[in-house]
């Protein structure tokens, strides 16, 4: 592979994650994309091509709305949406462009104002009672389905995603799954950029208020705003900087991005695991790594339940595994494989749009041993994944400079 | 009495017992439940319509104790494959609690009224009920 063909990450910044009453999507994209700026040394006049991701506002324009606050040069803007994995499309957008050598250097911006927005995947559906019964959709339906055909709540879709690997094969149990809930609030104290930095008993977590059984209020994804940003070039471009940018640079290993192939059940109960494995499989051939050379992953964990499923669909454990591999003490700080050492989505939060770029500069600020106290020490390189359902999943493996 | 109406298209009620229906592809034999343009796992346009088993195996549930506004909790959340067949749908007839409800669990469709429109027309949802 020649140098053009690399693709380097040079600079990338996450905002704090959290409640930001007094910032919009604007203002925080624009901290994040700044701030990407400014690690990389470079400015917008370098910048060719912006992707920009904004799942909630994904009708507003977000990259042309950011251009007009910290540089109009022209260059042309995608606006994507891709569900949870916004960020990680957005990502792998400017990653594209650059591969296809049509820039020098892209950006990446992904951002959300999730504070307070309650419960997702459920609204926006009541309708008045109709006078008379006439079937409309695609399922000819009467009336709204959510709660008379099955969930169609975030929290309830994971949870039986998590006790359906149960059912498979065996060895998880409304403890366990609260005991990865309780591993990830434990990381995130460690973390000052996380929405929430307190530590849970196994208690606490499993007397919290039951939203859907097994997953308590502790055990989901926290609501919350931030931004995250990151600026790509290649190879032959890096040769030409300083030291000290070579050195911080991370080398994108692989960069994949995949969709649910058709299984009987799929349109169903959405399919995470497939996808995610696909994913996976094909970012440890094009990296040239495997599962046991991570040093570090930050994974979707969006419910504790995902969690699980995922130790398993990103094979770092044998299949079937995923409860004695959490059992063992593997994903925690301390163990074999740390999975979400930043707190993950649970604590550290999820702001939907930012997420899929956060988690690669959580990797990132390990590889450059810069990430303080929650540091993994000699980290030479990290998985980041994302799942947004529909379903899209983003894998990225990153790799620590030579230089 | 002015006569019945399902919650959705897939579910009939005037042929003989109340049962499932779904679109099988005529090529491959995937089955969906809503209206279709063409395959998904094969891209053929020809479907036939084919009853769903009225018996089957819960393969995986929740408990929603927390929902939508306008959506009672709790209930029990489900997907149950019907020989073959995977159908998403709530497990009724049961307590909503986890000693009572477990994967692997028998259990066959059960029919019962939402409510009465101006006309008279009573809605008529599904779920599946245990199996004793």
């Amino acid at each position: 592979m020649s140098a053009s063909d690399e693709i380097w990450i040079l600079g990338i910044r996450m905002t704090k994650f959290g409640k930001h009453p007094d910032l919009d999507t604007v203002d925080l994209a624009a901290e994040a994309a700044t701030g990407a700026l400014s690690d990389a040394g470079v400015t917008m006049a370098d910048i060719g091509v912006l992707a920009a991701g904004s799942l909630m506002n994904a009708n507003a324009g977000l990259g042309q709305q950011l251009q007009k606050q910290i540089g109009q040069t022209g260059i042309p803007v995608y606006n994507v949406a891709n569900a949870c994995a916004t960020g990680a499309t957005a990502l792998r957008t400017a990653i594209m462009a650059v591969k296809a050598g049509e820039v020098d250097y892209g950006m990446a911006v992904g951002v959300e104002k999730l504070s307070g927005a309650g419960l997702l995947g459920a609204g926006g559906k009541k309708k008045a009672d109709a006078d008379v019964w006439a079937p409309a959709g695609r399922y000819g339906a009467i009336a709204p389905v959510d709660g008379r055909i099955g969930t169609e709540a975030m929290p309830g879709v994971f949870a039986q995603i998590g006790t359906e690997y149960g059912h498979k094969y065996g060895g998880t149990s409304f403890e366990l799954f609260a005991k990865i809930s309780e591993k990830n609030h434990a990381h995130s104290t460690l973390n000052p950029l996380a929405a929430y930095q307190k530590r849970f008993t196994l208690e606490q977590i499993m007397n919290d208020v039951m939203i859907a059984y097994p997953n308590t209020r502790a055990m989901c994804s926290a609501n919350c705003d931030g931004a995250a940003a990151a600026i790509v070039c290649n190879g032959e471009t890096l040769k030409s900087l300083s030291l000290e940018q070579r050195r911080r640079a991370v080398k994108v290993s692989a960069s994949v991005l995949t969709t649910d192939p058709y299984e009987a059940g799929c349109q169903v109960l959405p399919n995470v695991n497939t996808l995610t494995r696909n994913a996976a499989a094909t970012a440890y051939e094009q990296a040239g790594v495997g599962p046991s050379d991570l040093d570090l992953v930050e994974l979707h964990d969006c419910f504790a339940t995902a969690e699980l499923v995922h130790y398993d669909n990103l094979m770092l454990c044998q299949e079937g595994g995923a409860a004695e591999f959490f059992n063992s003490g593997a994903p925690w700080r301390d163990g074999s494989t740390p999975v979400n050492v930043s707190g993950g989505l649970q604590s550290k939060g999820h702001p939907i749009g930012a997420t899929g770029i956060a988690n690669v500069w959580e990797i990132c600020h390990h590889l450059r041993g810069e990430a303080g106290d929650r540091q993994i020490e000699n980290a030479k390189v990290g998985l980041a994944h994302v799942i947004g359902l529909g379903s899209a999943c983003g894998v990225h493996v990153l790799e620590k400079s030579a230089v | 009495m002015a006569g019945q109406i399902p919650l959705v298209d897939y579910l009939v009620l005037d042929d003989g017992e109340p049962h499932l229906i779904a679109k099988e592809c005529s090529n491959c034999g995937a089955r969906f439940f809503d209206r279709r343009n063409a395959c998904a796992s094969c891209f053929a346009t020809e479907f036939t319509t084919v009853p769903v088993a009225t018996e089957g195996t819960v393969r995986t549930f929740t408990i929603v104790t927390f929902a939508a506004p306008g959506v009672p909790t709790p209930f029990v959340a489900s997907v149950v494959d019907c020989d073959g067949t995977q159908v998403r749908a709530n497990l009724i007839n049961v307590e909503p609690d986890p000693e009572h409800v477990r994967d692997g669990m028998k259990v066959r469709l059960a029919t019962y009224p939402i409510g009465t429109d101006s006309e008279g027309t009573e809605a008529i949802g599904f779920g599946f009920e245990p199996a004793t």
